[in-house]
């Protein structure tokens, strides 16, 4: 990954209470209707949580599942898949795709013992910014209820640790840090 | 097996082929062979040492392989799934290889034995248990006599990934990073897999570096994690990826895992029937989606 991406959504904690643990999330949406959902959530000034950082792409069938494990090694808690209701989508079949390809990988993250309240499906069409909002909202209160992601951060390699964001955000990373060394 | 001799050198005689790539008998055990000269086809042998799935040796980027000419391969019914899955994706051509198909009753787990050892559910190979392919339907020649069912094991596939369902989340995260843990990166998994097929692998691309290279136990999750996925709905549980890992992940448990789930959601069963299209890559408009909010 060039560093000048940040997947992880660590920006979105610099604001973070100090005190609690705000987690993280990733949402990964596709450009024709969950973004623009997300967009109509703005401007009509829904309240939602505000710890997801969103990343647009074409399709949900444009979504490899490796974005996933890469949003998780550089430190996300949490992320959401969302794209255009079934028989909607802006190329006719991506979602459908999509649907088969995260069913299974869904599957493999369960064996794996990755708990499935940290990564949240929806379809969440473009005049749906309410659904938007309550998809945010609710998986935030399940990934806050788990807690950090410790357990996929304590897989990087002694010397690395989490992708230091730049900037503001380096708190929130150290914050992270301290409880990596916690955990392990 | 002089039938299997006969017809290799019958093939080889009159260049139908030019290799004929089957098993023989080594100081270690049952091996690979590639028979290109007709006098050297006594040295073919099928027992229940000849556990190797041959077809990996059909990747088209073989090239070694491919200059030998055309190929005659000995295929036993698992390895003619896998036949199957190159000839679905369109890296075979099914004119341009003879299959000679052998009845099979079930291979050891070990090849590397002075001889053949009759089977007893301590030494089958768990994956040749319930299998439904013991007549390849693909092939050209069909030899041997029909053969008995392989014995169950101790323990099946199906019966270890069960036990593994029913730990708790975090047990199975504690199993598998510490199995991925050992994994030193070697890629042997994809050398001997007959359907890791790519060009250029993901795990070698480097802008972006999508997997982590070195081995580490985050770049290990990350890498098995893509391989399975990579062969879901395609794996026809070989159970090569395991046999050849250096440090014994129990690779077809993830295999089989996720071949549970195509079956059961899209009613996918591997077999030999290149015309029965994989799951990944096809859909139906009423997919299952219960996970989706």
């Amino acid at each position: 990954m060039s560093d000048a991406i940040d997947i992880s959504g660590a920006a979105a904690t610099a604001g973070g209470e100090a005190d609690g643990f705000e987690p993280r999330i990733t949402a990964f949406v596709c450009n024709w209707c969950t973004y623009t959902g997300a967009d109509l959530a703005g401007t009509s000034r829904l309240h939602m949580a505000s710890n997801v950082r969103i990343i647009r792409l074409p399709c949900t069938g444009r979504i490899d599942p490796l974005f996933i494990i890469k949003a998780f090694e550089r430190g996300a808690d949490g992320v959401i898949v969302s794209g255009c209701h079934p028989a909607d989508c802006h190329y006719a079949s991506g979602n459908y795709h999509a649907r088969r390809r995260f069913a299974v990988f869904h599957g493999i993250m369960e064996l794996i013992g990755v708990d499935p309240r940290r990564m949240t499906f929806s379809w969440v069409s473009a005049s749906e910014g309410a659904k938007w909002r309550d998809v945010v909202d609710e998986a935030v209160t399940n990934v806050r209820a788990l807690g950090p992601f410790d357990a996929y951060r304590a897989l990087a390699p002694k010397d690395a640790g989490v992708a230091a964001p730049a900037g503001p955000s380096a708190a929130a990373a150290s914050a992270s840090a301290g409880a990596k060394a916690e955990a392990s | 097996m002089n039938e299997l001799r006969e017809l290799a050198c019958t093939l080889l005689t009159d260049s139908t082929v030019h290799v004929i790539i089957g098993w023989e008998d080594a100081r270690r055990g049952a091996r690979p062979a590639f028979i290109t000269d007709p006098a050297d086809t006594d040295r073919l042998i099928f027992d229940t040492r000849c556990v190797h799935d041959l077809v990996t040796y059909l990747d088209p980027r073989r090239d070694n392989v491919a200059e030998l000419g055309r190929i005659g391969l000995v295929v036993k019914g698992c390895d003619a799934k896998a036949v199957a899955g190159l000839l679905r994706e369109a890296q075979l051509t099914r004119d341009d290889i003879v299959l000679i198909g052998v009845r099979c009753g079930g291979v050891l787990e070990e090849a590397e034995l002075p001889q053949a050892a009759p089977l007893t559910p301590e030494n089958v190979a768990p994956r040749c248990y319930g299998c439904d392919n013991r007549e390849p339907a693909l092939v050209d020649h069909l030899l041997g006599e029909a053969q008995p069912e392989p014995p169950r094991p101790i323990m099946t596939i199906d019966e270890r990934v069960a036990a593994l369902d029913a730990q708790p989340l975090e047990e199975r995260w504690a199993f598998w990073t510490e199995q991925f843990g050992k994994c030193v990166r070697c890629y042997a998994c994809r050398q001997v897999c007959p359907l890791c097929v790519c060009e250029r692998c993901v795990a070698e691309k480097t802008r972006p570096r999508w997997i982590e290279a070195s081995a580490h136990p985050r770049g290990n999750m990350s890498w098995n994690i893509t391989r399975a996925l990579h062969l879901a709905g395609r794996c026809v549980g070989c159970g090569e990826c395991e046999r050849f890992c250096p440090v014994g992940i129990p690779l077809s448990l993830v295999n089989r895992k996720l071949q549970q789930i195509v079956g059961e959601r899209y009613g996918y069963t591997v077999s030999d029937d290149p015309e029965n299209a994989a799951p990944i890559g096809d859909y139906r408009l009423d997919d299952k989606q219960e996970f989706i909010k």
